[in-house]
């Protein structure tokens, strides 16, 4: 049975912000994305591109609808299963890098694994230095995050998001904070996680540079899907 | 798997806020040996104290009154009628124990108990035309010896030497110093019923307490009778038994089997105990007091951290970490900070008792200096310690519950 679900679906999707004036922040998204896709989102700055990958990534969880991960029902969980969903299946990046600054970049990159718990302490080490070797960032593991470059931070938290080797990848405005020469190198760094480890990476941008070089694109307006482009 | 590197967190997070740690932790330190010092000093000073009640005195003394007047027989007759009778006068009884020798006789008998029949009275001491007056104690020394510490505060002298002196006395050193007295001098002892009688000063002891040392002497048994002109009467009988805890009720069975009035030591000293618990009742309200100061610093330092790691904690429940890792982490905070503060207050408490071990000071009506007399058992520490962790973890408690509750998107979207 498991070949045929999609790694991901959103099913009718609806999230509203209980308040005085209700703030609906996205509505009715169907989306699925299989397993090896590299997917974009974009659209206006309040349409929802945010607020839709919380949903996807568990962070949130909908007002109605449902999303569902390698076929698995998530509505029922509680917020302990869905921290559980999140340490093994999805790695996030955001467009700060939040790593803890009492921690070297290794630590970092460490903590998921250690409180996934599945690896011994020196497989741990050897597979967050493997990690950072693959991003080009051998040199800068024993650093604390205050010592490292922009560019350099966000490749630690790709590293950190790759710790538990989640299928799933949720990038939030990943290159925001970054220069061109920095944002190049972590859309390469997708790219490359995408073709060459098969993973499934779905980024919001808002760099239409970034969004073009995605095989698909979904553009968001009001919280709705307007466009799902594939290239 | 989450204890290890939960742990981890918790102490990168103090550790890297190494001062305001610092500070709380001394809050809790100093609570903790302030704890230590003051309750070592109040346990001391009642453990001293109950021990020189216990062993000074007797446990139990009998004496020749009755607690209750006697029941006039008109009421015995009709316990239910309508009678009342006023200005009747009591009945006298001729004073001192009944049958006092088999009394002791019979208390002697039972493993561990020491029982002594004794008279007292009053007299003046006079020497070289200066008077003092003085309560005489009729005793037997060899009982008096293991019923009191006597024997081993005697100065020059001993208890025993009255045995062996015709007409012996044992005064204190204050008595001595006034009249001018020393060993082996005849003193002149009058009775109140104008008997005079030269007594030689067979020992000399000192208590420490100016009541005594000026105004008590002892004599034999035979000597008090006949200088108070009561022959053939005690008017105690003093008992010392194995348990002092029981004297309480053996001296309730013995009232009630004798009728004499029976004071056991905690009787007579009931208002000193109870003033006890109720200065164990202002040390530990004190010393709350100084845990709950603590525990505010330690409430700060931890609400503090919480603001400011908010992202972290973001990140961490974005990571996977679950609500209760994260309460888990600042509550792992709490009990660093109460632990530290315990084992830094112990340190202090140690010191501090260092210091008031060599304070000296005199106490009013006391002759001599002393020192504080402290309690160094580990029961204070394990209390100390445990008010520490209580109060440390019950801090860290709220702000711990509110670093559960935070909504990673808020924070990450708040953010960007």
């Amino acid at each position: 049975m498991s070949e045929a679900h999609p790694l991901l679906q959103a099913c009718d999707v609806t999230r509203i912000l209980p308040a005085e004036v209700p703030v609906t922040l996205v509505r009715d998204i169907d989306l699925t994305v299989e397993k090896g896709e590299f997917l974009s989102v974009t659209g206006p700055s309040g349409s929802g591109k945010s607020s839709l990958l919380y949903l996807l990534g568990l962070l949130d969880v909908p007002t109605s609808g449902e999303v569902l991960i390698d076929g698995e029902h998530t509505s029922g969980l509680d917020a302990d299963a869905l921290a559980a969903l999140r340490l093994k299946k999805i790695g996030f990046v955001f467009q700060f890098h939040f790593l803890l600054p009492e921690f070297s970049v290794m630590e970092n990159v460490m903590l998921p694994m250690r409180r996934l718990g599945e690896l011994s302490h020196p497989e741990i080490e050897s597979r967050a230095a493997g990690l950072l070797d693959d991003l080009d960032m051998a040199s800068q593991m024993k650093k604390r995050p205050d010592q490292l470059s922009g560019g350099q931070r966000q490749r630690a938290a790709i590293a950190r998001a790759l710790a538990n080797d989640p299928a799933l990848i949720l990038a939030d405005e990943p290159t925001g904070n970054l220069d061109t020469k920095n944002s190049q190198i972590v859309q390469e760094i997708f790219a490359r996680l995408v073709s060459e480890q098969g993973r499934t990476v779905i980024a919001v941008t808002h760099e239409e540079s970034f969004a073009r070089s995605t095989p698909r694109n979904v553009y968001l307006v009001d919280g709705k899907i307007a466009r799902d482009e594939r290239r | 798997m989450f204890w290890r590197v939960g742990i981890d967190i918790a102490m990168a997070q103090l550790t890297n806020r190494r001062r305001q740690t610092l500070v709380s932790v001394l809050g809790v330190a100093l609570g903790v040996g302030f704890f230590v010092a003051t309750s070592s000093i109040m346990s001391g000073s009642e453990k001293d104290f109950v021990d020189r009640l216990v062993n000074n005195a007797p446990h139990i003394t009998i004496k020749d009154e009755f607690r209750n007047p006697a029941q006039q027989p008109v009421f015995s007759v009709f316990p239910d009628g309508a009678v009342a009778l006023s200005h009747t006068k009591p009945r006298e009884y001729l004073r001192g124990i009944k049958n006092y020798g088999a009394k002791v006789e019979e208390l002697s008998q039972k493993p561990g108990v020491i029982a002594e029949a004794a008279l007292t009275g009053q007299v003046i001491v006079r020497y070289a035309n200066k008077d003092v007056s003085a309560s005489i104690a009729g005793i037997d020394p060899e009982k008096e010896r293991q019923l009191t510490k006597v024997e081993t505060d005697m100065k020059e002298g001993s208890l025993t030497r009255l045995r062996t002196t015709a007409d012996g006395i044992v005064i204190g050193r204050g008595m001595a110093t006034r009249l001018g007295l020393q060993l082996d001098d005849l003193a002149t002892v009058i009775s109140p019923t104008g008997l005079v009688k030269p007594m030689k000063v067979v020992g000399i002891f000192y208590m420490g307490n100016l009541l005594l040392d000026e105004g008590q002497v002892y004599v034999l048994l035979k000597n008090a009778q006949v200088l108070l002109d009561k022959p053939f009467i005690a008017n105690q009988i003093r008992i010392r038994l194995p348990d002092p805890n029981t004297a309480e009720t053996v001296a309730a069975q013995l009232e009630g089997r004798w009728v004499y009035r029976s004071d056991s030591w905690q009787e007579v000293n009931r208002d000193i105990l109870g003033l006890f618990v109720i200065r164990n009742a202002i040390t530990y309200s004190i010393v709350g007091a100084i845990m709950v100061v603590a525990s505010f610093g330690i409430f700060n330092i931890i609400s503090t951290v919480v603001l400011e790691k908010r992202r972290d904690i973001a990140i961490l429940m974005s990571m996977g970490f679950r609500s209760a890792d994260i309460q888990r982490i600042f509550l792992i905070q709490g009990v660093l900070v109460g632990v530290l503060g315990m084992l830094l207050g112990w340190t202090v408490g140690l010191a501090l008792l260092q210091i008031l071990a060599s304070i000296k000071f005199t106490v009013p009506g006391m002759t001599d200096r002393q020192g504080f007399v402290l309690d160094y058992s580990f029961t204070q520490f394990a209390i100390g310690g445990f008010f520490s962790v209580v109060s440390a973890v019950g801090a860290a408690w709220y702000p711990a519950r509110k670093a559960a509750k935070v909504r990673p998107v808020e924070i990450i979207r708040g953010a960007a």
